[in-house]
């Protein structure tokens, strides 16, 4: 069946690249058209063709009565009526949500039960359990850490599917034109000042994100942006010197896997704070909290790259 | 503090509107960006610092990057030379 449809249509591939095709098969491509047409002309026309095609593997008869009704007035009535049901729905909708809405507690209430003892939980034993003055940290990297992990994976598998879309490589490479990078002056002058800065910012906010705000994320994000802004600056030449494909996939895994292994370990060792192998260290210092410095350092740095390759990938279509 | 706050959920809500009405997409990223800037003063003025340093990156800084790229990619702006004479 599909080699008998490969070998027509093969052959009428060849019939059209030789300009020998019948009359019939011509109308049916529509790749010159003689005159603008009438939008009733190009339905007619795009009809016959679509019972050209399929009609072979679809029900004749029925077929037909489908087109058929399409340009009758069952089809007017048919879409006055979607717009009409469209209208109903969202007004249903938007009166049931509004509903639900008023059976809400009252915003900021203390009898609310957003305001119940779990939160007093965490205020009050994140010190103890972890070492770590940010709560935040201590909340999202230690009790609630495969969440986090999950996060991450999710922007890794963007990332992979941005790859997948859009990486140009091979043949598909050699086409394209390289664009000759510009260097522009503003620019490259204010990169220069402002890139390091961004960058050891970005550092700062990753190593102290269980002492005081920030984290993984915060501190991911801007070392992507500092990235970004040194490849707008200087080109893909200088970023090539550091970055590459290859080097990106592997810090990209290594930072995802050390993350799976350490938080499996935690969570083997005792996941509800019993004893395990790793010191909690003083409150406050750079080196504690156990196990969420270094958390943070592999999620800033998944995040880092996961942005980095986004813009990397969007603007020039290579790592 | 409290003027300064009204003043800028004030532009906030302009800026969310005119991002949405302005028929110029480059212009609406714009718009956009400054809309995450202002965020990102109210989460710190609502003492949320992390919150304020990540809207600052990601809604100021990368989305409005990322959206340009796009654009660039789909030949709403133009890329290399042209770019100064775009429409």
């Amino acid at each position: 069946m599909r080699n008998n449809w490969f070998r027509r249509n093969f052959e009428r591939f060849a019939r059209w690249i030789e300009g020998t095709e019948p009359e019939e098969d011509k109308k049916s491509y529509h790749i010159v058209p003689d005159r603008i047409k009438s939008t009733k002309e190009l339905r007619d026309e795009h009809l016959n063709s679509r019972e050209a095609v399929k009609g072979h593997y679809i029900n004749k008869g029925l077929r037909k009565r489908y087109l058929e009704w399409e340009s009758s007035n069952g089809a007017v009535f048919f879409h006055h009526l979607y717009r009409v049901m469209a209208v109903l729905i969202c007004i249903t909708m938007i009166f049931l949500l509004l509903l639900v809405t008023s059976h809400l507690p009252v915003f900021g209430e203390a009898s609310n039960p957003a305001h119940n003892e779990v939160f007093v939980k965490y205020i009050e034993d994140t010190l103890a359990d972890t070492n770590a003055t940010n709560v935040v940290a201590g909340v999202i990297l230690d009790y609630r850490a495969f969440d986090t992990f999950g996060e991450a994976s999710v922007l890794f598998i963007a990332a992979c599917a941005v790859t997948i879309l859009l990486r140009q490589t091979g043949s598909r490479k050699k086409q394209k034109v390289s664009v000759p990078s510009k260097h522009d002056l503003i620019l490259t002058k204010a990169a220069t000042l402002i890139v390091p800065i961004v960058m050891l910012y970005g550092v700062y906010v990753i190593l102290n994100g269980h002492i005081s705000p920030g984290g993984g994320f915060s501190g991911g994000t801007l070392i992507g942006a500092g990235l970004i802004l040194y490849l707008c600056a200087f080109g893909a030449g200088q970023m090539a010197r550091f970055v590459n494909y290859r080097r990106y996939l592997y810090v990209n895994l290594a930072a995802l896997g050390y993350y799976a292994l350490a938080k499996g370990y935690s969570f083997f060792t005792g996941a509800n704070h019993l004893d395990s192998a790793i010191p909690h260290g003083e409150p406050g210092a750079i080196l504690s909290g156990g196990l969420i410095l270094s958390l943070n350092i592999a999620v800033g740095v998944v995040v880092a790259c996961t942005m980095y390759g986004f813009y990397s990938l969007f603007s020039r279509g290579d790592i | 503090m409290k003027i300064f706050e009204i003043l800028l959920l004030i532009i906030l809500i302009v800026c969310a509107i005119a991002a949405c009405v302005s028929k110029r997409l480059v212009t609406a990223i714009a718009i956009f960006m400054a809309y995450s800037l202002l965020m990102s003063v109210l989460w710190l003025l609502l003492q949320a610092p992390d919150l304020a340093v990540t809207e600052a990156a990601v809604g100021a800084g990368i989305s409005t990057v990322l959206f340009f790229a796009v654009l660039r990619k789909v030949n709403v702006i133009r890329s290399g030379e042209e770019e100064g004479d775009e429409k």
